[in-house]
């Protein structure tokens, strides 16, 4: 299959402001045909704006975008039929069953498989005579995913698959998505969960007050930040007295930030930074009472940009 | 699409959906088919037409007790004169007989229409004793037809008011959940006519108004006799009309709404006056006049004068043409409002 000539999804300068604030703020982003594409960042980053203005729900103030080479202004009805949707907590029947939850869904698209065989892909054959207000938090959201592939999507648009689960239904989740991106068709997802992020996706854009403040693969990003592994460290009271300009210069170690309590290094070659930052803190008289190394994430790489964690609330 | 089932089509399956709600909703199916037949059941024993009822009269006199015996519609008590009394003053009696012929006396209260109507029978019961004999002879044929009845005036009434409820609150609350659930806004990511969302609303409505009716109708026929005089296809007609016109209503009400406390407020504002003023449970002639061509205007009126029209006075598609003209405004007026206002997320 030769790829298609246009970017699965191409947004320009897009800017949405509400009453009380600016949700995107001059925003670009642009999916390439068959990756999953994920936008990571804070609650309240504009992930969801930005998702809903690209599945046509949301009327964008200004800039563009374009939808497997479709705008929502001429072509929203053959873009409904190749898209799937998959919303943030929308509350689907309660009284219906699995399969006439799913079987109203098919008949709104003109192709698609067939109902048992959209329940087998989201594995809930168990429960597809079942209510739907009687499944686990997990299977609901198999249920909504099986929805929005309910139509054969070309292109799947998931906001927040996965948040409020417990482990072992992200990962079925997450199996389900991969299945999905195997098939070669085109994925964007908004999470604040950097793993997530990095298992699933191919690229990742990080969203902070209405923009991307940092685009790549996650590899490239966690990359940028110069260092491939984290140390922290405290010392209780005697971290106020610390020399950082004699740590930054010990080799190996790329960045150093104080954060209330603790030490971050950004560290290169952690067998080399990690005896020299022993004998530098034993030479300043600080004594340790915690070490902690851990490899680099998405996480840190949002740290290293806004100097916020993503999950401050 | 042709290789699709007919039950495959969109608003076949949103109508069907529509449907399983309802039905799995134990308290919906208790206020649109049990509650009005309960309701019919209870005021239909309450206020049944009893045999007409004989009056009480008192007398101290042997022979005048004997004389007012001989009338049928009379209950005539020998007692003393302070017995007398005080029955007529507790209301046991609606008449003192007392002296003796040539000369009696009526003591009764004038403004009370028994205290009237037992003076008129005790007097020709005593004349009639005495002698008298009447020039004209007559005879009674008694007539107590269905029809007339508080039960026959009640049903249209009942049937008018759960058509409007269960429009209304269907409609009300199943949009404004699906809003508030985000339903709503999942349904129109998809490729889904949004015509066909609203219209699975109307059509499992009235396809649920075939049920109620019958139900309403039905118990009321077998159970106290109501008449069904009219054409039964403009008894339909009008049930249908008068559904689409509160279904319209609901959906103008439910338009903007977000929330279910709001739409129940909303709801009852629109619904409260027309339980009073429309004439469910009294004739709505008894406001003033002044405010009676406003109280037709008001859809649930035109349904029940046009229902207690059809099955009790027998009328026809002609008679119920103005009542049908306003809910065609209704229906008309409420739904484009409610299109250019609806909010679908």
């Amino acid at each position: 299959m030769t790829p298609p000539p246009h970017p699965a999804l191409r947004v320009r300068n897009l800017r949405k402001a509400f009453a009380d604030a600016t949700a995107v703020d001059g925003l670009d982003l642009e999916v390439r045909a068959g990756e999953c594409f994920g936008l990571l960042g804070p609650n309240g980053a504009g992930k969801t704006t930005t998702i809903e203005i690209c599945e046509g729900l949301t009327a964008a103030d200004s800039g563009q975008v374009e939808v497997l080479g479709l705008t929502w202004a001429t072509q929203a009805g053959e873009l409904r039929q190749r898209l799937g949707i998959q919303l943030q907590d929308t509350q689907l029947s309660d009284k219906l069953t699995v399969t006439e939850t799913l079987r109203l869904f098919r008949s709104f698209f003109r192709r698609g498989p067939e109902v048992a065989e959209v329940i087998a892909r989201v594995q809930l054959e168990e429960k597809a005579a079942s209510r739907v207000g009687g499944l686990s938090g997990g299977q609901k959201q198999r249920l909504a995913l099986a929805c929005a592939l309910a139509g054969d999507p070309d292109f799947l648009f998931l906001d927040e698959p996965t948040t409020g689960l417990d482990p072992q239904a992200r990962r079925q989740l997450w199996d389900l998505i991969e299945r999905f991106r195997a098939s070669g068709r085109t994925i964007l997802l908004t999470t604040h969960y950097m793993d997530e992020a990095e298992r699933l996706c191919d690229r990742v854009a990080i969203m902070d007050h209405g923009k991307t403040i940092a685009q790549g693969t996650p590899r490239e990003l966690i990359a940028s930040i110069g260092g491939e592994h984290l140390i922290e460290f405290s010392a209780g009271d005697a971290t106020v007295g610390l020399n950082c300009e004699v740590l930054s210069r010990i080799e190996g170690i790329r960045d150093v930030r104080r954060e209330p309590g603790s030490v971050r290094l950004m560290v290169t070659e952690l067998h080399r930074a990690v005896p020299a930052l022993l004998d530098e803190l034993t030479r300043q008289h600080i004594p340790l009472t915690e070490l902690r190394t851990h490899s680099a994430t998405l996480e840190d790489v949002f740290v290293g940009l806004t100097g916020r964690h993503l999950r401050d609330e | 699409m042709s290789n699709r089932s007919f039950r495959d089509h969109p608003l076949v399956q949103l109508t069907l959906v529509r449907f399983r709600e309802f039905l799995r909703e134990p308290e919906a199916l208790f206020w649109v088919f049990i509650f009005p037949i309960l309701l019919a059941a209870g005021l239909g024993i309450a206020f049944r037409n009893r045999p007409a009822e004989v009056i009480r009269v008192v007398t101290p006199s042997a022979a005048l007790a004997r004389a007012l015996r001989s009338e049928k519609g009379l209950d005539a008590r020998q007692v003393s004169a302070a017995q007398a009394a005080a029955q007529l003053r507790s209301g046991k009696a609606a008449l003192v007989v007392s002296g003796a012929p040539p000369g009696v006396l009526f003591r009764y209260d004038d403004t009370n229409p028994e205290g009237r109507t037992a003076r008129m029978l005790a007097d020709a019961a005593i004349q009639r004793a005495a002698g008298r004999t009447d020039p004209v002879r007559s005879s009674d044929s008694l007539v107590r037809e269905p029809g007339s009845r508080y039960i026959d005036f009640l049903v249209p009434g009942l049937l008018g008011m759960n058509l409007m409820g269960s429009a209304i609150w269907g409609m009300g609350f199943a949009i404004v959940d699906a809003r508030r659930k985000k339903l709503m806004k999942r349904l129109i990511a998809t490729p889904m006519p949004r015509r066909y969302y609203l219209m699975s609303f109307v059509f499992s409505r009235l396809a649920l108004l075939v049920i109620e009716v019958v139900a309403v109708l039905g118990f009321a026929v077998l159970a106290f006799g109501v008449p069904l005089r009219g054409p039964v296809w403009v008894l339909g007609g009008m049930c249908v009309l008068g559904s689409l016109s509160f279904c319209a209503l609901g959906l103008l009400i439910a338009s903007r709404v977000r929330t279910i406390e709001a739409a129940s407020g909303l709801m009852n504002t629109a619904m409260m006056p027309m339980w009073v003023l429309s004439g469910v449970f009294f004739s709505s002639q008894r406001f003033p006049d002044a405010v009676l061509p406003l109280i037709r205007a008001l859809p649930l009126t035109a349904v029940i004068d046009a229902l207690r029209a059809n099955m009790l006075q027998g009328a026809g598609a002609a008679q119920v043409a103005p009542q049908a003209g306003v809910l065609g405004i209704w229906i008309v007026v409420c739904f484009a409002v409610a299109l250019k206002l609806f909010r679908w997320k």
